[in-house]
C-alpha cells in the first residue's frame, strides 16, 4: 500500500525545495519551518512527496546563502518559534531559477509532447 | 559571492556546534508541536496525533543528520570523530601501538635519513648561484694523476680568451698540500691548509663573504700586499669569531697577511672540491708570478653563458685546445692539450656530475634498500593490523550491522593507518635527525657535500608523503578484509579454529613469507657489500699502513745567492739527515724517511722519463707519479726494494740516481731491450747526464686503493727539489703514543716547526676506503633492521597461530601427543614459512645481486659465502623467532586450554 502511495507522489527533484521554500516566503511573508511546510503540501494538493524534516536542511542552506533571514519570535498562540523572511537578494535569486524552471518545463513539454515521425498518420 | 558567503557560514558552523544544535531541537520542537496541535483540533487522540506527526516529519535524526550536513562541514565532523575513536582505541592497546610506531619510525626514519643524502648530493643543485651553469673542464682521468687532470698558466689563459661559450673561466691551484699554511701568534706555528685560487673564483661561483670582501684582480699581482680569505669554521675556531677580524694582519708562512674577509657559513671548499679535507683559508693566486712556470697547476672551473648546452660548451672547448700552449715560449708544446685516442683534451662537465656523478649508483643502491626496508615494515604492519583486525572484527560486524557502511569502516581503519603511520614519521624525523647531524659531523668520510647536509622542505615533504602511502600501502588491506568480511560469518565466528581465521592465517603466511625475502635481497646485498669491502682491505697497497705514521716537518733549506740550486739541495740533505737521525734515536723507531708527497693524497708527474738513447714512440700512456724521498723512506713505509736505496751520497754532484716500480720498469724494458729486461744500472734521460736505476720497487696503490697501481718514479731530495716535507716513522708502538716525543725532537731541531697533525698511515688508507665503508656500513644496518622486521613478522605469526589453536593443542595433547610433538609441529611450520621466503629471496637477490655488480670489488655477483650466510643467518633468525611461540604451545595444560573455551 505505500508503495502506490509513493507512486501517487512526486520525488523532489534536486534544488526543487529550495525554490518552493523560497516562493513559498516570497507570497505569504515571514512564517516559520511547519507553516513552509504545510503550506507547500497544501499548494501541490499533497502531490509533493515532502518528509517535513527536510525542510530544515534547506532553510539552513537558503540562511547561509543570505537569500533569507531567520529570527526567533513568538507564534499566534504563542509558541516560541523560528520564523523566516525572503531577503532582496533572495527575491532576485528567487526570479533567476523561477525563469530557469518555467523555461525548462517549457522544453521539457515539448520534446514530451513530440509526435511520432515516420508514421503515417 | 553568495557561495563563498556559505563556505564562511559553514566554517563558522563548524566551530559552534552545541548553540546550532540546541536551536534546531527547539526548532524541531516546536514543530511537532504545532503539528500535534492541528491533528488534535481535527479529532484525533493525543497518541494519535503525535504519531501522525512523526510521520508526516520524517526521521527526526534523519533530518537533523541533514540539517547538519548541509550547514557545517561533516567531512570534517566524521574525521574528527574517527580520530578521537582511533585515539581511544590505539590507547588501550598500548603495546601494539608502540611497537608499530617504533617499526613504521625506523622504516621512515631510515628512509628520510637516505632522502636527504640522496638530495644532498644527487638532487639539490650545488651551494652556487646559478650552479647548473658551472662546469668542470678537466681531460677525463689517466695514468698520471692529477698533472694530467689541470693546466698551465698560459693554457688557462688561453682558453679564458678564446673560448666562446663561457661567461668566465676560473679555477684553482691543484697542488696545495694539508698544513701548507704556518700561522704563527706567538708560541708555537699553527698548521692551516690554504688553497691558492684565481682572484675571480668567487665572483664566478656567486659566494659573497659574510664579511669585507672577495679578491680582486690586484691582489694577485706581482708585488700585491699578500691578503687572505678565512673560512667560517676557522674564524671561529682560531679567531673566537672576532667581529673586527677584517684589516688584520697576522704573520702566516713568515709573511704578514691581512685578512680581507670571512667566507659564509655555507662555503666549504673541501665539502665540493676535495671531499674529507679541511680547508682553512684561501689566497690569491698570482698567475704571473712564479706559477708561470710550473707546468700543469691549474684545475680549471667555467660558468657557461645563459642557454649554451653542454654539447656547445664540449665543441667550443675542443676547438679551443689546438690554440693552448703548454708553455707559450715553448712553441711545439702548442696543442699539447689536443685529445688523443681518447685521452687528453679540454672537457667540460657540469661541476655537479664531477662532484658526485661517480656516487649515482651506490646511492641508487641505497636508496633502494631503505625502500625494501619501508616495504618490509609496511608488510610487517599490514601483519600486525590484521591480527589486530581479527580480534576486532566482531566489533565491526556490529557497527554495520547498527548501519555503517562499508565506505565508513574502511575510513575508520585508513584514519588508524594514517595516525600511526604519521605518528611513526614524526618520531623516525626525529631518527633521520639524530643519523643526519652524526653523518655531517664525519669529517673523515671522503663524500662531497657531507657537511652541507640537513632536513629541508624536499625531505619534509618526502616524509610526508611516503608517510601517507605507507598508511595507504599497510591499511588498505586489513581495512577492505575488514569492511568486506560478510557480517553474519563475523558475527558468528567465534574467533578460533574457524573458517575466517584460517583465511586470515594464510594472508598473514604470505606476507611474512614476502617479508623474509625481502629481507634476504637485503642481506645478500650486504653480504656482497661486505665482501667487496674485506677483499678491499686485503689489496696489497705496495706499502704496510699498520705501524706508520706521518708528520709534516717544516724546514728552511734556503740559501741567499745559489746559483744552480746544489747548495740548497745539499742545505737540504744535511737537515734531513739530522731529522731522520735524531727521530730514529726515539725508543720504538724502528725505521724513518722523507717524502714530499704521501700516497692515497697528493700526487703529480713531470712527464714520462725514457731510457736513453731509445727512440721515444709519438704518445705514452700516461706518465709516472713522482715522488721525492729520503733515504730510507721506501724502508719506513715497508714498500720493498730490488737493486738499493738512495743514500746520503747521492748528492747533487753525484750521478743522478733514480728509482722507479715494477710496472713502469716492465714498460720501459719491451722498448730498452736491456740485458736480462734487468732496469737496474740503466740510464733514463731525467737530466743532462741520465739519471741510473738504482732500484725497482713495488707497485703502490698511489691514487686508490681499489683502482691500478699507475705508475711511479722516486727521486733523491739532494738532487731533486721537494715540494714539502711529510717525515714518515715505522714503529713497533702504537703510532699516536710517538706523537709527542717526535713533535719534541722536531722543534728542538725547528722551534718554527708547526704543531702537526700526527697521521697514522692507517688513516689515510681508511680515508680512501671512507666512501665504501659507508655505504657498506648502511646498507648492512638496514639489512639488520630487516632480519630483526621479518624476525618480529615470524613471531607474530607463529604466535598467533599457536593462540588461535591453544584448544586444538590441547585436545593433542590430551589424546598423547608430546611436548616436544608439539614443539616439532610448531617449529616445522616456521620452518616451512622460512624455507619458502628464502627460495623466493635467493631467486630475487640472484637477480638483483646483478644489478649492483658494478659496485662489488673482486666479489662475484652470485658468491657463495654471501648466499650461504643469508640462508645460514635468516634459518637461524627463523627458527628463533619461531622458538618462544613454540615453547609456548608445548607448555599449554591441556586441562586449562579445554576449559577456557
Amino acid at each position: 500500500m505505500g508503495e502506490t502511495k509513493a507512486e501517487l507522489k512526486l520525488d523532489l527533484l534536486q534544488g526543487t525545495l529550495d525554490l518552493m521554500v523560497l516562493q513559498t516566503l516570497a507570497t505569504i511573508g515571514t512564517q516559520h519551518g511547519y507553516g513552509i511546510a504545510r503550506r507547500i503540501e497544501q499548494v501541490s494538493g499533497d502531490t509533493v512527496l515532502l518528509n517535513q524534516g527536510t525542510i530544515y536542511a534547506s532553510l539552513v542552506r537558503l540562511q547561509q546563502r543570505g537569500w533569507i533571514d531567520a529570527a526567533w519570535g513568538t507564534s499566534d498562540n504563542n509558541r516560541k518559534a523560528k520564523f523566516y523572511s525572503i531577503t532582496e537578494s533572495g527575491r532576485k535569486q528567487l526570479a533567476k531559477d523561477a525563469q530557469y524552471w518555467q523555461r525548462l518545463s517549457d522544453v521539457m513539454g515539448r520534446v514530451l509532447s513530440m509526435p511520432a515521425e515516420g508514421r503515417p498518420g | 559571492m553568495s557561495a563563498l558567503r556559505r563556505a564562511l557560514a559553514r566554517v563558522h558552523s563548524f566551530f559552534h556546534k552545541p548553540p546550532l544544535d540546541a536551536d534546531l531541537e527547539a526548532e524541531i520542537a516546536t514543530h511537532l508541536e504545532m503539528a500535534i496541535e492541528e491533528n488534535l483540533q481535527r479529532g484525533l487522540t493525543y497518541t494519535e496525533a503525535r504519531r501522525q506527526a512523526m510521520i508526516r516529519f520524517g526521521g527526526l535524526d534523519m533530518a537533523k543528520y541533514q540539517q547538519r550536513e548541509a550547514r557545517g562541514l561533516m567531512n570534517l565532523d566524521i574525521l574528527l570523530q574517527d580520530f578521537r575513536y582511533t585515539l581511544r582505541s590505539l590507547g588501550r592497546d598500548r603495546g601494539f601501538t608502540l611497537v608499530a610506531i617504533l617499526i613504521l619510525a625506523l622504516g621512515i626514519g631510515a628512509n628520510v635519513a637516505v632522502f636527504s643524502v640522496v638530495n644532498t648530493l644527487l638532487l639539490r643543485p650545488l651551494p652556487f648561484r646559478n650552479a647548473d651553469r658551472l662546469m668542470w673542464i678537466a681531460p677525463p682521468p689517466t695514468k698520471c694523476g692529477q698533472s694530467c687532470a689541470t693546466y698551465s698558466t698560459d693554457a688557462y689563459d688561453e682558453f679564458r680568451t678564446y673560448s666562446r661559450t663561457f661567461q668566465d673561466v676560473t679555477g684553482y691551484f691543484a697542488f696545495s698540500g694539508p698544513g701548507n699554511l704556518s700561522l704563527n701568534r706567538g708560541g708555537a706555528p699553527i698548521p692551516a691548509t690554504s688553497i691558492d685560487v684565481i682572484a675571480n673564483f668567487f665572483q664566478l661561483l656567486g659566494v659573497e663573504p659574510a664579511m669585507g670582501r672577495a679578491f680582486r684582480p690586484e691582489d694577485a699581482l706581482n708585488g700585491a700586499a699578500p691578503v687572505i680569505l678565512i673560512t667560517d669554521a676557522w674564524w671561529k675556531t682560531q679567531f673566537n669569531a672576532d667581529p673586527s677580524i677584517v684589516g688584520k694582519a697576522f704573520d702566516m708562512n713568515g709573511t704578514q697577511t691581512t685578512v680581507i674577509g670571512v667566507l659564509p657559513k655555507t662555503f666549504d671548499f673541501g665539502a665540493v672540491f676535495s671531499p674529507g679535507a679541511k680547508i682553512d683559508a684561501i689566497t690569491p693566486l698570482n698567475l704571473y708570478g712564479p706559477p708561470r712556470n710550473w707546468g700543469n697547476i691549474i684545475t680549471m672551473i667555467g660558468r657557461a653563458k645563459p642557454g649554451v648546452t653542454l654539447a656547445q660548451a664540449q665543441g667550443d672547448a675542443e676547438a679551443a685546445e689546438p690554440h693552448m700552449c703548454w708553455n707559450n715560449n715553448q712553441p711545439k708544446t702548442c696543442g699539447d692539450y689536443a685529445r688523443h685516442n681518447g685521452e687528453g683534451g679540454v672537457v667540460p662537465v657540469p661541476l655537479k656530475d664531477y662532484v658526485s656523478g661517480k656516487l649515482r649508483r651506490s646511492l641508487v643502491v641505497l636508496w633502494s634498500a631503505v625502500g625494501t626496508i619501508l616495504l618490509i615494515a609496511c608488510v610487517n604492519l599490514s601483519n600486525l593490523l590484521l591480527a589486530r583486525a581479527a580480534s576486532r572484527s566482531k566489533e565491526f560486524a556490529m557497527r554495520g550491522a547498527l548501519g555503517a557502511s562499508r565506505f565508513r569502516i574502511v575510513r575508520q581503519l585508513l584514519t588508524e593507518s594514517l595516525i600511526l603511520s604519521i605518528s611513526g614519521a614524526a618520531l623516525g624525523l626525529a631518527f633521520a635527525w639524530l643519523l643526519l647531524s652524526w653523518f655531517a659531523h664525519q669529517g673523515a668520510i671522503a663524500l662531497p657535500l657531507l657537511s652541507t647536509l640537513r632536513i629541508d622542505g624536499a625531505a619534509l615533504a618526502w616524509t610526508l608523503l611516503i608517510a601517507v602511502s605507507a598508511a595507504v600501502l599497510f591499511g588498505l588491506m586489513p581495512g577492505l578484509r575488514m569492511a568486506g568480511g560478510s557480517l553474519y560469518e563475523s558475527l558468528k565466528d567465534s574467533g578460533q579454529g574457524s573458517g575466517q581465521s584460517r583465511k586470515h592465517d594464510r594472508i598473514r603466511s604470505i606476507l611474512v613469507v614476502s617479508e623474509v625475502a625481502l629481507a634476504c635481497v637485503l642481506l645478500v646485498g650486504a653480504g656482497l657489500l661486505l665482501r667487496s669491502f674485506l677483499r678491499v682491505l686485503s689489496v696489497d697497497l705496495g706499502f704496510q699502513p699498520e705501524h706508520a705514521a706521518a708528520v709534516k716537518v717544516d724546514y728552511d733549506d734556503t740559501v741567499p745567492g745559489d746559483k744552480d740550486g746544489s747548495l740548497t739541495a745539499q742545505k737540504r740533505g744535511v737537515i734531513f739527515q739530522e731529522v731522520i737521525a735524531r727521530v730514529s734515536a726515539i725508543p720504538g723507531v724502528e725505521a724513518a724517511g722523507i717524502t714530499d708527497y704521501l700516497p692515497l693524497g697528493q700526487n703529480r708527474a713531470w712527464g714520462t722519463p725514457w731510457p736513453l738513447g731509445i727512440k721515444r714512440p709519438d704518445k705514452t700512456p700516461g706518465s709516472p707519479l713522482v715522488y721525492v724521498v729520503s733515504p730510507g723512506y721506501l724502508r719506513a713505509m715497508g714498500t720493498r726494494i730490488r737493486g738499493r736505496d738512495f743514500t746520503w751520497d747521492d748528492g747533487p754532484k753525484s750521478q743522478n740516481v733514480v728509482m722507479i716500480d715494477k710496472s713502469f720498469a716492465d714498460y720501459l724494458a719491451k722498448f730498452a731491450h736491456w740485458p736480462n729486461n734487468d732496469p737496474i744500472g740503466q740510464l733514463l734521460d731525467t737530466s743532462k747526464d741520465g739519471g741510473r736505476i738504482v732500484g725497482v720497487v713495488d707497485d703502490v696503490h698511489e691514487e686508490s686503493t681499489e683502482g691500478d697501481t699507475g705508475w711511479q718514479i722516486y727521486y733523491p731530495d739532494t738532487q731533486a727539489s721537494p715540494s714539502a716535507a711529510e717525515l714518515v716513522l715505522r714503529t713497533t708502538l702504537p703510532p699516536a703514543t710517538l706523537a709527542g716525543s717526535v713533535l719534541r725532537t722536531l722543534r728542538d731541531i725547528n722551534p718554527k716547526q708547526t704543531v702537526a697533525e700526527f697521521k697514522p698511515i692507517q688513516t689515510l688508507v681508511n680515508h680512501a676506503n671512507s666512501s665504501r665503508q659507508f655505504f657498506m656500513l648502511l646498507v648492512a644496518s638496514f639489512a639488520a633492521l630487516g632480519i630483526l622486521l621479518a624476525a618480529l613478522g615470524i613471531y607474530g605469526v607463529i604466535s598467533y597461530s599457536v593462540n588461535q589453536r591453544t584448544k586444538e593443542i590441547g585436545v593433542r595433547m590430551a589424546l598423547g601427543a608430546t611436548r616436544s610433538q608439539v614443539q616439532i609441529s610448531v617449529l616445522a611450520k616456521t620452518f616451512r614459512l622460512a624455507a619458502i621466503g628464502i627460495a623466493a629471496g635467493a631467486i630475487a637477490s640472484l637477480i638483483v645481486s646483478r644489478a649492483i655488480a658494478a659496485l662489488l670489488f673482486n666479489t662475484a655477483p652470485s658468491d657463495p659465502y654471501a648466499f650461504g650466510a643469508m640462508v645460514v643467518l635468516i634459518g637461524i633468525v627463523a627458527l628463533l623467532a619461531g622458538y618462544l611461540p613454540a615453547r609456548r604451545a608445548s607448555n599449554v595444560n591441556p586441562m586449562v586450554a579445554l576449559r577456557n573455551n
